[in-house]
C-alpha cells in the first residue's frame, strides 16, 4: 500500500515534471514577480513607501477599501500603459510622461468616486487626487514596468498593489475597531469598550504603523 | 477668515506634515541629519509659496470659466513639475553655491505629497489668494520645523541602544506619532476648517 502510493507520487512528480518546464520562464517569473510585491519586497512595510495615504484614509476600513482597490487600479492600468509605450517613450522626459498617465488614471478614479460614490469620495477628500504622488507607482512604472512586456508588468503591479492593500488593511482593522469599536461602520465591541479616540487620530495612526514596521522586522531578522 | 491666522493654524495647530501625513516619504528619507534637513525644508517652503501663487489663478482664472475642474489634477503636477525645473535652472545660473546646497532637494519635491496636497486643499477650502498664500508660507513653515525638530531627535538618538528591528522608519513614525501628539496640544488655541 506504501509502496503503490509512492510509485503513484513519483509517477505523478515525473508526469507533472515536463508540465511544470513547459510553462514558459517568462510567466513563472511574473508570478514571483508578483509575490515578492506581496511579501518580501511589501512597499508599505519593508520599503516604506506609500506612507502619506497609509496613515491618512485608515481610520475606517470602508475607505481604506476604496483607497486600496484605487491604488490597485491605478498601479496595474499604469504599469501596463508605460509597459505597452516603452519603446516609444524618450528616455529624457520619461518621468513626465509617467506623470501625465498615472494622471489621467487617478482623474478617471477621481471622478469615478464623485459620480457613484458620493459619501466615500468626501471621507478621503483630497487624498484621491495625492494618488499621483504616491511613490509606488512612479517606482514601479521606472524600475519594471519601463524594461519589461505588459505580461509581467501586470503582475509586478498586481503585486505591489495587494501588497499595499494587505498592509493597509491590517493596519485600519486595528485603527477602526480600537478607536471606534466598528468594522466596516459594523459594531464589533460592545457598549462597554470606551473608544481609544487616539487611534482615529494622527499619533494613533504613526504609532501603529511604526509599530507593524518593527514587528515585521523584526520576523525578517529572525529569519536571516 | 483672517490670513494670520490661517498662517499660525498651518504651522501649529494644522500642521501639514503631523495632521494631515502629507510629505511622509522625505519625512522619513532626509531627516537623519539637522543640515540636510534644513535644506529640504527651505526648498519646500520656496516651491510651496511658488505653486500657490501660480495654482491659485490657474485654477480661478482659467478651469474655472472654462469648466474643466476635472483637469485641475494635471495642471497642478505640471505646474509644480514646471516651476521645479525653472526653479532649479535659475539658481544654477545664479547662484552655484545655493545649488549645491539645494539642489540635490529640488527634483525630489517634484513627488512630495505636501505640494500637490496643498495646492488640492487651498481649492477645496475655497481660499482667497490673499488665504492661499498665507496657507502656502505657513504650510512650507510648518512642514520644515517638524522636519527639523524630528533630525535633532533623530542625531541625539544615535547613541541610543534601540531594538535592531525598530531603528530607522519604525523609530521615526513612533517619534513622529510623539511629535503629533505634542501637536494636538496647540489645538483649540485657532480653529480652521
Amino acid at each position: 500500500m506504501a509502496e503503490s502510493s509512492a510509485r503513484d507520487t513519483v509517477a505523478g512528480a515525473v508526469k507533472a515534471a515536463p508540465r511544470a518546464r513547459k510553462v514558459p520562464l517568462t510567466q513563472r517569473e511574473g508570478w514571483k514577480q508578483m509575490v515578492k510585491g506581496i511579501w518580501a519586497e511589501n512597499p508599505t512595510f519593508r520599503m516604506v513607501l506609500g506612507i502619506c495615504s497609509a496613515l491618512a484614509v485608515t481610520n475606517k476600513l470602508t475607505n481604506t477599501l476604496a483607497m486600496c482597490i484605487a491604488v490597485i487600479f491605478v498601479t496595474t492600468a499604469s504599469s501596463v500603459t508605460v509597459s505597452l509605450l516603452r519603446k516609444v517613450i524618450p528616455r529624457r522626459v520619461r518621468m513626465a510622461v509617467y506623470t501625465l498617465i498615472i494622471a489621467t488614471y487617478v482623474i478617471f478614479v477621481d471622478q469615478y468616486l464623485k459620480a457613484f460614490y458620493p459619501v466615500i469620495s468626501e471621507a478621503m477628500g483630497p487624498y484621491v487626487g495625492l494618488i499621483i504622488t504616491n511613490c509606488i507607482i512612479m517606482g514601479r512604472a521606472e524600475t519594471y514596468a519601463s524594461s519589461n512586456p505588459p505580461g509581467r508588468a501586470f503582475l509586478d503591479a498586481l503585486g505591489v498593489g495587494l501588497g499595499y492593500a494587505m498592509s493597509l488593511i491590517i493596519v485600519a482593522f486595528v485603527r477602526e475597531l480600537l478607536g471606534f469599536g466598528t468594522l466596516f461602520d459594523h459594531r464589533i465591541l460592545g457598549t462597554w469598550w470606551e473608544p481609544w479616540v487616539i487611534m482615529v487620530m494622527a499619533p494613533g495612526a504613526f504609532v501603529v504603523l511604526g509599530l507593524y514596521i518593527w514587528l515585521l522586522r523584526g520576523f525578517q531578522m529572525r529569519k536571516h | 477668515m483672517n490670513p494670520f491666522v490661517i498662517l499660525f493654524a498651518a504651522i501649529f495647530t494644522n500642521n501639514i506634515a503631523l495632521t494631515y501625513f502629507l510629505g511622509m516619504c522625505p519625512f522619513i528619507a532626509v531627516s537623519r541629519d539637522l543640515k540636510t534637513a534644513t535644506g529640504m525644508g527651505v526648498a519646500v517652503i520656496f516651491v510651496m509659496t511658488l505653486t500657490a501663487l501660480f495654482a491659485w489663478p490657474v485654477y480661478h482664472w482659467v478651469l474655472v470659466p472654462y469648466h474643466v475642474e476635472y483637469l485641475q489634477l494635471v495642471s497642478f503636477i505640471v505646474i509644480i513639475a514646471a516651476l521645479v525645473q525653472v526653479v532649479e535652472m535659475v539658481i544654477e545660473r545664479f547662484s552655484p553655491t545655493l545649488y549645491i546646497n539645494m539642489g540635490v532637494f529640488l527634483p525630489l519635491i517634484t513627488v512630495n505629497c505636501a505640494i500637490l496636497g496643498l495646492a488640492l486643499f487651498m481649492i477645496l477650502r475655497n481660499y482667497s489668494f490673499i488665504q492661499s498664500m498665507a496657507y502656502a508660507v505657513g504650510s512650507g513653515v510648518g512642514w520644515m520645523v517638524v522636519i527639523v525638530a524630528m533630525a535633532g531627535i533623530r542625531t541625539k538618538l544615535v547613541f541610543a541602544k534601540v531594538p535592531k528591528a525598530l531603528e530607522g522608519p519604525g523609530l521615526t513614525m513612533i517619534i513622529a506619532g510623539l511629535m503629533a501628539l505634542g501637536f494636538m496640544g496647540f489645538a483649540g488655541i485657532v480653529n480652521l476648517q
